[in-house]
Protein backbone atom coordinates (compact mmCIF):
# COMPACT_ATOMS: atom_id res chain seq x y z
CA UNK A 1 0.00 0.00 0.00
CA UNK A 2 1.37 3.37 -1.03
CA UNK A 3 1.79 6.26 1.33
CA UNK A 4 -0.63 8.65 -0.41
CA UNK A 5 0.03 11.42 2.06
CA UNK A 6 3.75 11.19 1.38
CA UNK A 7 3.08 11.22 -2.36
CA UNK A 8 1.12 14.46 -2.07
CA UNK A 9 3.83 16.06 0.02
CA UNK A 10 6.44 15.06 -2.54
CA UNK A 11 4.24 16.29 -5.37
CA UNK A 12 3.78 19.72 -3.77
CA UNK A 13 7.43 20.08 -2.90
CA UNK A 14 8.48 19.14 -6.47
CA UNK A 15 6.06 21.68 -7.93
CA UNK A 16 6.98 24.42 -5.48
CA UNK A 17 10.72 23.80 -5.85
CA UNK A 18 10.37 23.77 -9.64
CA UNK A 19 12.15 20.41 -9.68
CA UNK A 20 14.43 20.19 -12.74
CA UNK A 21 12.96 16.93 -14.07
CA UNK A 22 9.48 18.26 -13.68
CA UNK A 23 10.26 21.56 -15.40
CA UNK A 24 11.92 19.78 -18.30
CA UNK A 25 8.85 17.62 -18.82
CA UNK A 26 6.42 20.51 -18.55
CA UNK A 27 8.44 22.62 -20.99
CA UNK A 28 8.64 19.80 -23.52
CA UNK A 29 4.89 19.19 -23.20
CA UNK A 30 4.11 22.83 -23.83
CA UNK A 31 6.58 23.04 -26.71
CA UNK A 32 5.13 20.00 -28.45
CA UNK A 33 1.48 20.90 -27.91
CA UNK A 34 1.85 24.59 -28.76
CA UNK A 35 3.74 23.73 -31.95
CA UNK A 36 1.11 21.14 -32.87
CA UNK A 37 -1.73 23.58 -32.25
CA UNK A 38 0.08 26.33 -34.15
CA UNK A 39 0.51 24.16 -37.22
CA UNK A 40 -3.04 22.82 -36.89
CA UNK A 41 -4.33 26.41 -36.88
CA UNK A 42 -2.26 27.40 -39.91
CA UNK A 43 -3.87 24.52 -41.78
CA UNK A 44 -7.23 24.34 -40.06
CA UNK A 45 -8.42 27.94 -39.78
CA UNK A 46 -8.22 28.82 -43.50
CA UNK A 47 -9.55 25.37 -44.38
CA UNK A 48 -12.46 25.71 -41.96
CA UNK A 49 -13.25 29.17 -43.28
CA UNK A 50 -13.05 28.01 -46.89
CA UNK A 51 -15.36 25.09 -46.09
CA UNK A 52 -17.77 27.52 -44.45
CA UNK A 53 -18.09 29.76 -47.51
CA UNK A 54 -17.48 27.40 -50.43
CA UNK A 55 -20.26 25.51 -52.15
CA UNK A 56 -19.26 22.44 -54.13
CA UNK A 57 -20.63 18.97 -54.87
CA UNK A 58 -19.83 16.59 -52.03
CA UNK A 59 -19.54 19.36 -49.45
CA UNK A 60 -21.94 17.54 -47.14
CA UNK A 61 -19.79 14.39 -47.23
CA UNK A 62 -16.68 16.44 -46.44
CA UNK A 63 -18.41 18.06 -43.47
CA UNK A 64 -19.51 14.69 -42.08
CA UNK A 65 -15.97 13.36 -42.48
CA UNK A 66 -14.37 16.36 -40.80
CA UNK A 67 -16.81 16.15 -37.90
CA UNK A 68 -16.13 12.42 -37.57
CA UNK A 69 -12.37 13.04 -37.55
CA UNK A 70 -12.80 15.19 -34.44
CA UNK A 71 -13.29 11.97 -32.52
CA UNK A 72 -10.22 10.18 -33.91
CA UNK A 73 -8.90 7.70 -31.33
CA UNK A 74 -5.41 8.91 -30.36
CA UNK A 75 -3.89 5.44 -30.37
CA UNK A 76 -5.04 4.90 -33.94
CA UNK A 77 -3.48 8.22 -34.94
CA UNK A 78 -0.33 7.19 -33.08
CA UNK A 79 -0.25 3.91 -34.96
CA UNK A 80 -0.80 5.61 -38.33
CA UNK A 81 1.92 8.18 -37.72
CA UNK A 82 4.19 5.40 -36.44
CA UNK A 83 3.71 3.45 -39.68
CA UNK A 84 4.34 6.61 -41.67
CA UNK A 85 7.54 7.54 -39.86
CA UNK A 86 9.03 4.11 -39.12
CA UNK A 87 12.10 3.09 -41.09
CA UNK A 88 10.03 0.96 -43.43
CA UNK A 89 7.39 3.68 -43.85
CA UNK A 90 7.07 6.22 -46.65
CA UNK A 91 8.59 9.00 -44.53
CA UNK A 92 11.14 6.83 -42.75
CA UNK A 93 14.05 8.66 -44.35
CA UNK A 94 13.23 11.71 -42.24
CA UNK A 95 14.25 9.74 -39.12
CA UNK A 96 11.60 11.47 -37.05
CA UNK A 97 10.31 8.53 -35.05
CA UNK A 98 10.91 8.88 -31.31
CA UNK A 99 11.61 12.60 -31.56
CA UNK A 100 9.47 15.54 -30.38
CA UNK A 101 8.82 16.28 -34.08
CA UNK A 102 6.97 12.98 -34.40
CA UNK A 103 4.86 13.88 -31.39
CA UNK A 104 4.05 17.25 -32.94
CA UNK A 105 2.93 15.51 -36.14
CA UNK A 106 0.68 13.12 -34.18
CA UNK A 107 -0.92 15.85 -32.09
CA UNK A 108 -1.34 18.01 -35.16
CA UNK A 109 -3.27 15.21 -36.86
CA UNK A 110 -5.52 14.99 -33.80
CA UNK A 111 -6.08 18.72 -33.43
CA UNK A 112 -6.50 19.81 -37.07
CA UNK A 113 -9.96 18.24 -37.53
CA UNK A 114 -11.14 19.96 -34.35
CA UNK A 115 -9.92 23.32 -35.62
CA UNK A 116 -11.43 22.77 -39.07
CA UNK A 117 -14.82 21.56 -37.84
CA UNK A 118 -15.34 24.12 -35.07
CA UNK A 119 -14.04 27.09 -37.06
CA UNK A 120 -16.25 26.01 -39.98
CA UNK A 121 -19.31 26.19 -37.71
CA UNK A 122 -18.42 29.60 -36.29
CA UNK A 123 -17.51 31.14 -39.64
CA UNK A 124 -20.52 29.71 -41.42
CA UNK A 125 -22.91 31.49 -39.07
CA UNK A 126 -20.91 34.72 -39.38
CA UNK A 127 -20.90 34.34 -43.12
CA UNK A 128 -24.69 34.23 -43.19
CA UNK A 129 -24.68 37.55 -41.40
CA UNK A 130 -22.03 39.22 -43.57
CA UNK A 131 -22.46 37.55 -46.95
CA UNK A 132 -24.64 40.18 -48.61
CA UNK A 133 -22.69 43.11 -47.19
CA UNK A 134 -19.30 41.76 -48.24
CA UNK A 135 -20.52 40.73 -51.68
CA UNK A 136 -22.03 44.18 -52.14
CA UNK A 137 -18.53 45.55 -51.58
CA UNK A 138 -17.28 43.38 -54.42
CA UNK A 139 -15.66 40.61 -52.39
CA UNK A 140 -16.10 37.07 -53.61
CA UNK A 141 -16.83 34.31 -51.11
CA UNK A 142 -13.18 33.29 -50.89
CA UNK A 143 -11.97 36.88 -50.76
CA UNK A 144 -14.22 37.32 -47.74
CA UNK A 145 -12.30 34.67 -45.78
CA UNK A 146 -9.67 36.98 -44.20
CA UNK A 147 -12.40 39.40 -43.07
CA UNK A 148 -14.49 36.56 -41.65
CA UNK A 149 -11.50 35.05 -39.83
CA UNK A 150 -10.85 38.36 -38.11
CA UNK A 151 -14.54 38.90 -37.30
CA UNK A 152 -14.61 35.42 -35.75
CA UNK A 153 -11.48 36.04 -33.69
CA UNK A 154 -13.04 35.63 -30.26
CA UNK A 155 -14.86 32.45 -31.21
CA UNK A 156 -11.74 31.12 -32.89
CA UNK A 157 -9.67 31.67 -29.75
CA UNK A 158 -11.95 29.22 -27.99
CA UNK A 159 -11.43 26.81 -30.87
CA UNK A 160 -7.66 27.15 -30.51
CA UNK A 161 -7.89 26.59 -26.76
CA UNK A 162 -10.10 23.53 -27.30
CA UNK A 163 -7.45 22.20 -29.66
CA UNK A 164 -4.73 22.91 -27.13
CA UNK A 165 -6.74 21.10 -24.46
CA UNK A 166 -6.98 18.04 -26.67
CA UNK A 167 -3.26 18.12 -27.48
CA UNK A 168 -1.86 18.66 -24.00
CA UNK A 169 -4.09 16.00 -22.40
CA UNK A 170 -3.50 13.33 -25.02
CA UNK A 171 -1.37 10.29 -24.20
CA UNK A 172 -2.08 7.43 -26.64
CA UNK A 173 -0.55 8.93 -29.77
CA UNK A 174 2.55 10.56 -28.31
CA UNK A 175 3.54 7.48 -26.32
CA UNK A 176 3.56 5.41 -29.54
CA UNK A 177 5.46 7.84 -31.78
CA UNK A 178 7.56 9.46 -29.06
CA UNK A 179 8.46 6.34 -27.13
CA UNK A 180 8.45 8.11 -23.76
CA UNK A 181 12.25 8.39 -23.74
CA UNK A 182 13.64 10.06 -20.64
CA UNK A 183 14.93 13.61 -21.32
CA UNK A 184 13.94 13.31 -25.01
CA UNK A 185 10.28 12.61 -25.57
CA UNK A 186 8.82 12.36 -22.10
CA UNK A 187 5.83 14.66 -21.68
CA UNK A 188 3.42 15.17 -18.79
CA UNK A 189 0.82 12.60 -19.77
CA UNK A 190 3.26 9.85 -20.69
CA UNK A 191 5.27 10.47 -17.53
CA UNK A 192 2.15 10.20 -15.40
CA UNK A 193 1.29 6.88 -17.04
CA UNK A 194 4.81 5.54 -16.58
CA UNK A 195 5.51 6.81 -13.08
CA UNK A 196 2.13 5.63 -11.82
CA UNK A 197 2.80 2.13 -13.11
CA UNK A 198 6.21 2.25 -11.39
CA UNK A 199 4.54 3.32 -8.16
CA UNK A 200 6.40 6.63 -8.21
CA UNK A 201 3.35 8.68 -7.31
CA UNK A 202 5.00 11.94 -6.26
CA UNK A 203 6.13 13.02 -9.73
CA UNK A 204 2.92 11.70 -11.31
CA UNK A 205 0.75 13.65 -8.90
CA UNK A 206 2.81 16.82 -9.35
CA UNK A 207 2.40 16.65 -13.11
CA UNK A 208 -1.26 15.81 -12.71
CA UNK A 209 -1.75 18.96 -10.64
CA UNK A 210 -0.01 21.06 -13.28
CA UNK A 211 -2.19 19.55 -16.02
CA UNK A 212 -5.30 20.32 -13.99
CA UNK A 213 -4.21 23.90 -13.41
CA UNK A 214 -3.56 24.25 -17.14
CA UNK A 215 -7.01 22.87 -17.94
CA UNK A 216 -8.68 25.24 -15.50
CA UNK A 217 -6.57 28.14 -16.75
CA UNK A 218 -7.50 27.42 -20.37
CA UNK A 219 -11.19 27.29 -19.51
CA UNK A 220 -10.99 30.46 -17.47
CA UNK A 221 -9.29 32.18 -20.40
CA UNK A 222 -12.10 31.05 -22.68
CA UNK A 223 -14.72 32.49 -20.34
CA UNK A 224 -12.91 35.81 -19.97
CA UNK A 225 -12.48 36.16 -23.73
CA UNK A 226 -16.13 35.36 -24.39
CA UNK A 227 -17.16 37.91 -21.82
CA UNK A 228 -14.88 40.52 -23.38
CA UNK A 229 -16.37 39.78 -26.78
CA UNK A 230 -19.91 40.20 -25.55
CA UNK A 231 -19.29 43.47 -23.77
CA UNK A 232 -17.12 44.98 -26.50
CA UNK A 233 -18.98 44.05 -29.65
CA UNK A 234 -22.56 43.33 -28.62
CA UNK B 1 -11.56 69.22 -50.05
CA UNK B 2 -12.59 68.72 -46.45
CA UNK B 3 -16.14 69.65 -47.30
CA UNK B 4 -16.19 67.32 -50.23
CA UNK B 5 -15.34 64.51 -47.85
CA UNK B 6 -15.12 61.46 -50.03
CA UNK B 7 -14.52 63.54 -53.13
CA UNK B 8 -10.86 64.19 -52.84
CA UNK B 9 -10.25 66.33 -55.86
CA UNK B 10 -11.58 67.44 -59.18
CA UNK B 11 -9.93 64.51 -60.85
CA UNK B 12 -11.95 62.04 -58.80
CA UNK B 13 -15.04 64.00 -59.67
CA UNK B 14 -14.39 63.89 -63.39
CA UNK B 15 -13.52 60.19 -63.32
CA UNK B 16 -16.85 59.65 -61.61
CA UNK B 17 -18.53 61.61 -64.40
CA UNK B 18 -16.86 59.34 -66.93
CA UNK B 19 -18.65 56.33 -65.51
CA UNK B 20 -21.77 58.22 -64.55
CA UNK B 21 -25.26 56.91 -64.97
CA UNK B 22 -27.78 56.34 -66.31
CA UNK B 23 -28.39 52.71 -65.70
CA UNK B 24 -31.16 51.10 -67.65
CA UNK B 25 -32.97 47.92 -66.64
CA UNK B 26 -34.94 46.40 -69.48
CA UNK B 27 -37.52 43.60 -69.17
CA UNK B 28 -35.86 42.30 -66.05
CA UNK B 29 -37.38 39.13 -64.64
CA UNK B 30 -36.39 37.54 -61.38
CA UNK B 31 -37.85 34.17 -60.54
CA UNK B 32 -37.33 31.98 -57.55
CA UNK B 33 -38.87 28.54 -57.22
CA UNK B 34 -41.08 29.27 -60.21
CA UNK B 35 -42.48 32.46 -58.68
CA UNK B 36 -41.99 35.68 -60.63
CA UNK B 37 -41.01 38.25 -58.06
CA UNK B 38 -39.82 40.74 -60.65
CA UNK B 39 -41.98 40.51 -63.73
CA UNK B 40 -40.62 42.36 -66.73
CA UNK B 41 -39.39 45.46 -64.99
CA UNK B 42 -37.98 48.28 -67.10
CA UNK B 43 -36.53 51.32 -65.45
CA UNK B 44 -34.02 54.07 -66.17
CA UNK B 45 -32.14 56.00 -63.55
CA UNK B 46 -30.76 59.31 -64.71
CA UNK B 47 -27.32 60.50 -63.72
CA UNK B 48 -27.07 62.46 -60.49
CA UNK B 49 -30.78 62.45 -59.84
CA UNK B 50 -32.70 61.28 -56.80
CA UNK B 51 -35.09 58.48 -57.54
CA UNK B 52 -37.41 57.26 -54.81
CA UNK B 53 -38.73 53.75 -55.28
CA UNK B 54 -42.08 53.15 -53.62
CA UNK B 55 -44.61 50.38 -53.56
CA UNK B 56 -46.31 47.99 -51.19
CA UNK B 57 -44.50 45.15 -49.46
CA UNK B 58 -43.62 42.40 -51.89
CA UNK B 59 -43.73 44.67 -54.92
CA UNK B 60 -40.05 44.05 -55.64
CA UNK B 61 -38.36 47.22 -54.37
CA UNK B 62 -35.58 45.56 -52.41
CA UNK B 63 -35.06 42.94 -55.09
CA UNK B 64 -34.66 45.70 -57.67
CA UNK B 65 -31.93 47.36 -55.60
CA UNK B 66 -30.19 44.02 -55.05
CA UNK B 67 -30.28 43.26 -58.76
CA UNK B 68 -28.83 46.71 -59.52
CA UNK B 69 -26.06 46.09 -56.99
CA UNK B 70 -25.29 42.72 -58.57
CA UNK B 71 -26.22 40.78 -55.44
CA UNK B 72 -28.88 38.90 -57.38
CA UNK B 73 -28.70 37.73 -60.96
CA UNK B 74 -31.88 38.37 -62.92
CA UNK B 75 -33.48 35.37 -64.56
CA UNK B 76 -33.72 37.34 -67.78
CA UNK B 77 -33.54 40.89 -69.04
CA UNK B 78 -30.68 43.32 -69.35
CA UNK B 79 -29.06 45.89 -67.13
CA UNK B 80 -26.94 48.42 -68.98
CA UNK B 81 -24.72 50.93 -67.27
CA UNK B 82 -23.69 53.92 -69.27
CA UNK B 83 -20.05 52.86 -69.10
CA UNK B 84 -20.88 49.95 -71.39
CA UNK B 85 -20.98 46.24 -70.89
CA UNK B 86 -21.14 44.90 -67.35
CA UNK B 87 -17.63 44.87 -65.95
CA UNK B 88 -16.20 42.50 -63.40
CA UNK B 89 -17.37 42.51 -59.83
CA UNK B 90 -14.92 45.17 -58.66
CA UNK B 91 -16.05 47.73 -61.20
CA UNK B 92 -19.66 47.03 -60.34
CA UNK B 93 -18.90 47.73 -56.71
CA UNK B 94 -17.55 51.14 -57.64
CA UNK B 95 -20.49 52.02 -59.84
CA UNK B 96 -22.92 51.59 -57.04
CA UNK B 97 -22.95 50.94 -53.32
CA UNK B 98 -25.83 49.75 -51.21
CA UNK B 99 -27.07 50.61 -47.73
CA UNK B 100 -29.34 48.01 -46.16
CA UNK B 101 -32.22 48.57 -43.78
CA UNK B 102 -30.27 46.95 -40.96
CA UNK B 103 -26.62 48.01 -40.86
CA UNK B 104 -24.28 45.02 -40.94
CA UNK B 105 -21.15 46.33 -39.24
CA UNK B 106 -17.94 44.52 -38.50
CA UNK B 107 -16.94 43.67 -34.93
CA UNK B 108 -14.36 46.42 -34.95
CA UNK B 109 -14.17 50.09 -34.12
CA UNK B 110 -16.07 52.69 -36.12
CA UNK B 111 -12.86 53.87 -37.79
CA UNK B 112 -11.74 50.29 -38.49
CA UNK B 113 -15.02 49.59 -40.27
CA UNK B 114 -14.26 52.43 -42.67
CA UNK B 115 -10.63 51.39 -43.02
CA UNK B 116 -11.75 47.89 -43.96
CA UNK B 117 -14.10 49.25 -46.62
CA UNK B 118 -11.40 51.50 -48.04
CA UNK B 119 -8.94 48.60 -48.14
CA UNK B 120 -11.51 46.47 -49.97
CA UNK B 121 -12.05 49.31 -52.43
CA UNK B 122 -8.32 49.40 -53.11
CA UNK B 123 -7.55 52.71 -51.43
CA UNK B 124 -3.84 53.14 -50.86
CA UNK B 125 -2.78 52.63 -47.25
CA UNK B 126 -1.23 56.10 -47.03
CA UNK B 127 -4.50 57.73 -48.08
CA UNK B 128 -6.82 55.74 -45.84
CA UNK B 129 -6.39 57.68 -42.63
CA UNK B 130 -7.29 60.98 -44.22
CA UNK B 131 -10.31 59.53 -45.95
CA UNK B 132 -11.49 57.83 -42.76
CA UNK B 133 -11.36 61.20 -41.02
CA UNK B 134 -13.28 62.89 -43.81
CA UNK B 135 -15.94 60.19 -43.81
CA UNK B 136 -16.23 60.30 -40.02
CA UNK B 137 -16.67 64.06 -40.17
CA UNK B 138 -19.32 63.72 -42.83
CA UNK B 139 -21.26 61.30 -40.62
CA UNK B 140 -20.61 63.39 -37.50
CA UNK B 141 -19.06 60.37 -35.83
CA UNK B 142 -15.55 61.70 -35.12
CA UNK B 143 -16.06 61.49 -31.37
CA UNK B 144 -17.02 57.81 -31.67
CA UNK B 145 -14.17 56.77 -33.97
CA UNK B 146 -12.59 54.37 -31.48
CA UNK B 147 -15.84 52.86 -30.20
CA UNK B 148 -16.88 49.34 -31.23
CA UNK B 149 -19.25 49.94 -34.15
CA UNK B 150 -21.89 47.48 -33.01
CA UNK B 151 -22.62 49.24 -29.74
CA UNK B 152 -23.55 52.52 -31.41
CA UNK B 153 -27.19 53.61 -31.49
CA UNK B 154 -29.28 52.61 -34.49
CA UNK B 155 -28.99 56.07 -36.04
CA UNK B 156 -25.22 56.20 -35.56
CA UNK B 157 -24.82 52.73 -37.03
CA UNK B 158 -26.85 53.71 -40.07
CA UNK B 159 -24.85 56.93 -40.58
CA UNK B 160 -21.71 54.82 -40.45
CA UNK B 161 -23.09 52.43 -43.02
CA UNK B 162 -24.03 55.30 -45.34
CA UNK B 163 -20.52 56.77 -45.29
CA UNK B 164 -19.06 53.28 -45.59
CA UNK B 165 -21.02 52.95 -48.83
CA UNK B 166 -19.81 56.39 -49.93
CA UNK B 167 -16.25 55.20 -49.33
CA UNK B 168 -16.69 53.28 -52.59
CA UNK B 169 -17.08 56.64 -54.38
CA UNK B 170 -20.13 55.23 -56.13
CA UNK B 171 -21.88 56.88 -59.04
CA UNK B 172 -25.13 55.57 -57.61
CA UNK B 173 -26.03 55.11 -53.96
CA UNK B 174 -28.73 52.52 -53.35
CA UNK B 175 -30.60 52.75 -50.06
CA UNK B 176 -33.07 50.11 -48.94
CA UNK B 177 -35.36 51.68 -46.33
CA UNK B 178 -32.38 53.15 -44.48
CA UNK B 179 -34.53 54.95 -41.90
CA UNK B 180 -37.26 52.34 -41.39
CA UNK B 181 -36.31 51.73 -37.78
CA UNK B 182 -35.03 55.19 -36.86
CA UNK B 183 -36.57 58.05 -34.90
CA UNK B 184 -37.28 61.40 -36.61
CA UNK B 185 -34.01 63.03 -35.57
CA UNK B 186 -31.88 60.10 -36.72
CA UNK B 187 -33.95 60.03 -39.91
CA UNK B 188 -33.24 63.71 -40.52
CA UNK B 189 -29.51 63.11 -40.13
CA UNK B 190 -29.59 60.27 -42.65
CA UNK B 191 -31.55 62.44 -45.08
CA UNK B 192 -28.97 65.21 -44.63
CA UNK B 193 -26.23 62.73 -45.50
CA UNK B 194 -28.10 61.56 -48.59
CA UNK B 195 -28.66 65.16 -49.60
CA UNK B 196 -24.99 65.95 -49.19
CA UNK B 197 -23.92 62.96 -51.25
CA UNK B 198 -26.37 64.01 -53.94
CA UNK B 199 -25.02 67.55 -54.02
CA UNK B 200 -21.57 66.05 -54.56
CA UNK B 201 -22.78 64.30 -57.68
CA UNK B 202 -23.87 60.90 -56.43
CA UNK B 203 -27.07 59.52 -57.92
CA UNK B 204 -29.57 58.28 -55.36
CA UNK B 205 -32.02 55.40 -55.51
CA UNK B 206 -33.97 55.28 -52.28
CA UNK B 207 -36.56 52.71 -51.30
CA UNK B 208 -38.91 54.01 -48.65
CA UNK B 209 -42.39 53.61 -47.24
CA UNK B 210 -42.17 57.02 -45.62
CA UNK B 211 -44.23 59.29 -47.86
CA UNK B 212 -42.94 62.42 -46.16
CA UNK B 213 -39.39 61.27 -46.81
CA UNK B 214 -40.24 60.57 -50.41
CA UNK B 215 -41.63 64.10 -50.82
CA UNK B 216 -38.52 65.60 -49.23
CA UNK B 217 -36.03 63.51 -51.17
CA UNK B 218 -37.38 62.65 -54.60
CA UNK B 219 -36.63 64.24 -57.96
CA UNK B 220 -38.55 61.40 -59.49
CA UNK B 221 -40.66 58.55 -58.20
CA UNK B 222 -40.87 54.99 -59.44
CA UNK B 223 -43.87 53.12 -58.12
CA UNK B 224 -43.68 49.34 -58.22
CA UNK B 225 -46.55 46.92 -58.02
CA UNK B 226 -46.36 43.14 -58.44
CA UNK B 227 -42.79 43.30 -59.69
CA UNK B 228 -43.51 45.83 -62.41
CA UNK B 229 -43.26 49.57 -62.75
CA UNK B 230 -46.81 50.83 -62.23
CA UNK B 231 -45.78 54.44 -62.62
CA UNK B 232 -42.63 56.48 -63.11
CA UNK B 233 -43.01 60.24 -62.90
CA UNK B 234 -41.32 63.43 -61.75
CA UNK B 235 -41.89 63.79 -58.01
CA UNK B 236 -43.96 66.93 -58.25
CA UNK B 237 -46.39 65.38 -60.75
CA UNK B 238 -46.53 62.12 -58.86
CA UNK B 239 -47.49 63.66 -55.54
CA UNK B 240 -49.89 66.14 -57.19
CA UNK B 241 -51.86 63.23 -58.58
CA UNK B 242 -50.56 59.77 -59.39
CA UNK B 243 -51.87 58.40 -62.65
CA UNK B 244 -51.86 54.74 -61.66
CA UNK B 245 -54.62 53.32 -59.51
CA UNK B 246 -52.05 51.34 -57.48
CA UNK B 247 -50.07 54.44 -56.54
CA UNK B 248 -53.18 56.49 -55.80
CA UNK B 249 -54.47 53.77 -53.50
CA UNK B 250 -51.09 53.48 -51.79
CA UNK B 251 -50.83 57.21 -51.13
CA UNK B 252 -54.39 57.21 -49.73
CA UNK B 253 -53.60 54.27 -47.49
CA UNK B 254 -56.16 52.13 -49.26
CA UNK B 255 -55.73 48.45 -50.00
CA UNK B 256 -55.37 47.73 -53.68
CA UNK B 257 -54.73 44.44 -55.41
Amino acid sequence: MQDFGGAFVEAFSRVLAADADLVEIVVLSLRVSLAAVGIACLIGLPLGAALAVARFPGRGVVLVLVNALMGLPPVVVGLAVYLLLSNAGPMGVLQLLYTPAAMIVAQCVLVTPIVVALSRQIIESLHQEYDEQLRSMGLSRLQAVPTLLWEARFGLLTVILAGFGRAIAEVGAVIIVGGNINHVTRVMTTTIALETSKGNLGLALGLGMILLVLAIGVNAAVMVLRGADRTAHA
Amino acid sequence: MAIAGFLRDAEASSSRAAIALPVRMRDVVYEIAGKRLIDGLSLSLRARSRCVVMGPNGSGKSLTLRILQGLLQPTSGTITWSDGAPGHAERRARRSAIVMQRPVLLRRSVAANLEHALAVYGERRSERRGRVEALLAMAELEHLAARPARVLSGGEQQRLSVVRALAAEPALLLLDEPTASLDPRATAMIEALIDRAHRQGVGIALVTHDIGQARRTADEVVFLSHGRVAEAAPARAFFAGPRSEAAAAYLDGRLFY
